[in-house]
């Protein structure tokens, strides 16, 4: 036996060897499945061993670089300055427009009691190294548990979404990244609004898979965050189709390209704090669901002005003296061809989805009043228009015959 | 270039400082961890793997060849987001049949060097992925072309980082 065992002696050692990390393996993967999972230590001394030369050398890289472009190379700052200042005006003037845009999907989300996912609380965090392998495509930060961070947290850069915290020690985190193999998303195609995961694949790609194949995605479409993995709020920019194919299973193979890049991090943002909440809106005590559907309904011309009687233009006025958002319906000879008139308690009146058009005899015209110190501005196709608030409604005996 | 047939008194064992033994294997740890940050194109490198091939068939030694490979593998891995040992046990194949050829045969010179590499990249990537699919069923795809690519790229980066650890060797 053991002139077996002393001839053999190499062969026996690399079998011990490998059996002892088989069986290191096998009790990882057991851990694994269970809620708690611990640390080993092995990785404990590699990352503390590693991070300190990664973080000196960052360190010692931004210096070189922060002295360089702050001090000495500053050739075309000015000319830069003026292009950024001209870029802020021109960026204040969408950010009103897209404010008012929130303002309005915020009070229709409160109305349908949606809970929404605010980003309530980022740190910002440098790259200071990778796994180094293609085989696991993981980034490991400067900010750790001592910066509240916490595993499962979302990174992301003001491009896109770029992974999430996998692993937390006290001053560093190592986080996977999208196009890891093992890693996946929820998310939601901007246009058809089709649902899929975002899946890395071995050469590093990223794809959306579970999407069936008699689904019509075109590439160029913008992909977002659904929201569904409880790890990334509804909403975030994930990247652009770039090419669709055929999968396997009845699926499609959605080749995605990353909105962040993915192979040049430098900062990211951890999302360490996000609220769930109800949408609410500071007017809603004074607006109604049927105001804001009102609203968003097409709008109908009113009758031509030939037809308008003086009577329903004076019934017009007056409605329009009557508290603000009050619309109402008129019905032109046989009333029973009028649609079904529902009035509020608040004094407004809703139709359902009109479908006549003005001034035929026998159909309805709902006629939207405003307040009559409002100026007329009757649109140049009204039909196209969607319909305006109620206190910013035209007259009907000043809208453009059809 | 032929690999030259030697019987085992022509063939020379090297050792290396202490250093040497500790620092190049934690260098080569460093940087395949940290260059892929400014070039992304390093992660298809495998340094801790050249280094395990370079001790093992410079220290002939089959015993030290698996641990040298067992313990940088497992040091691999634990910067990695995938269990322990993945990497352990591929490295640990490698380290021993680096040391065991280089007991039967002399690789000093740089055509022999080159196939020994793509060889043992092959190997290494067979094991690692029969171990990740079989006995951890995680969803690995082998890429043919992927493989062949980062394999040549390796055997061509060994070539030049062996003739500068070999400043390293000293004889015994």
């Amino acid at each position: 036996m053991e002139s077996v065992l002393g001839r053999y002696r190499n062969l026996v050692i690399l079998v011990g060897v490998l059996f002892l990390q088989v069986l290191g393996l096998a009790v990882q993967v057991k851990r694994g499945s269970s809620d708690t999972q611990d640390t080993r230590l092995i990785r404990i001394w590699a990352v503390s061993a590693l991070t300190p030369f990664e973080r000196a050398v960052v360190w010692i890289e931004n210096g070189t670089s922060n002295i360089w472009h702050n001090y000495f190379y500053l050739r075309g700052v000015r000319n830069e300055n003026r292009a950024l200042k001209e870029q802020i005006e021109q960026m204040r003037l969408e950010q009103v427009r897209l404010t008012e845009d929130a303002t309005q999907a915020h009070r229709l989300q409160a109305l349908l009691a949606f809970k929404e996912q605010y980003v309530a609380k980022t740190v910002a965090a440098q790259v200071i190294g990778s796994s180094g392998s293609d085989q696991s495509r993981t980034v490991y930060i400067d900010k750790g548990e001592n910066e509240g961070l916490k595993r499962d947290m979302a990174v992301i850069t003001a491009d896109g979404i770029v992974g999430k915290v996998l692993t937390v020690y006290p001053s560093v985190a190592q986080v996977l990244l999208v196009n890891d193999q093992s890693s996946g998303v929820g998310v939601i195609l901007e246009k058809s609004r089709l649902q899929g995961v975002l899946r890395g694949t071995p050469t590093g790609e990223v794809t959306v898979e579970k999407v069936m194949s008699d689904e019509q995605v075109a590439p160029g479409e913008n992909v977002l965050t659904s929201g569904g993995d409880q790890i990334f709020p509804k909403g975030l920019p994930v990247g652009t189709v770039a090419k669709v194919g055929t999968g396997k299973d009845l699926f499609l193979s959605i080749k995605v390209r990353p909105a962040a890049n993915l192979s040049k991090l430098e900062e990211v943002l951890v999302l360490v704090e996000k609220q769930q909440r109800e949408a609410t809106a500071e007017d809603l005590s004074h607006t109604r669901a049927a105001d804001i559907l009102a609203q968003r309904l097409p709008s109908v011309p009113a009758k031509p002005p030939a037809e308008a009687s003086p009577a329903a233009a004076g019934a017009s006025a007056a409605a329009g003296a009557s508290p603000a958002g009050n619309s109402t319906t008129t019905a032109h000879k046989p009333l029973a061809a009028a649609p079904k008139v529902t009035t509020g308690t608040g004094g407004t009146a809703i139709t359902p989805k009109p479908q006549v058009q003005s001034g035929k005899p026998g159909e309805a015209v709902p006629v939207q009043s405003k307040p009559a110190a409002e100026p007329a501005n009757p649109p140049a196709n009204p039909v196209a228009q969607p319909a305006t608030p109620p206190d910013q409604a035209q007259p009907a005996d000043q809208n453009s015959p059809n | 270039m032929p690999i030259t047939y030697t019987s085992g008194e022509q063939v020379e064992v090297y050792r290396f400082s202490l250093p040497a033994t500790v620092g190049i294997p934690l260098l080569a740890l460093f940087l395949q961890a940290f260059l892929p940050r400014r070039f992304p194109w390093v992660s298809y490198l495998d340094l801790p793997l050249l280094v395990t091939i370079f001790f093992g068939i410079s220290r002939r030694n089959p015993i030290s060849g698996l641990l040298t490979g067992a313990v940088i593998g497992l040091l691999q891995d634990s910067l990695g987001g995938l269990p322990l040992g993945l990497y352990g046990i591929a490295k640990t194949v490698v380290g021993y049949g680096a040391s065991s050829l280089g007991v039967k045969l002399d690789v000093e010179n740089a055509g022999a060097r080159l196939l020994v590499i793509l060889g043992f990249y092959l190997v290494h990537s067979a094991v690692y992925f029969t171990v990740a699919r079989v006995l951890l069923s995680l969803s690995r795809n082998w890429s043919w072309s992927h493989g062949f690519v980062a394999a040549l790229a390796n055997a061509f980066l060994g070539v030049v980082l062996f003739f500068l650890l070999d400043k390293f060797k000293q004889r015994t």
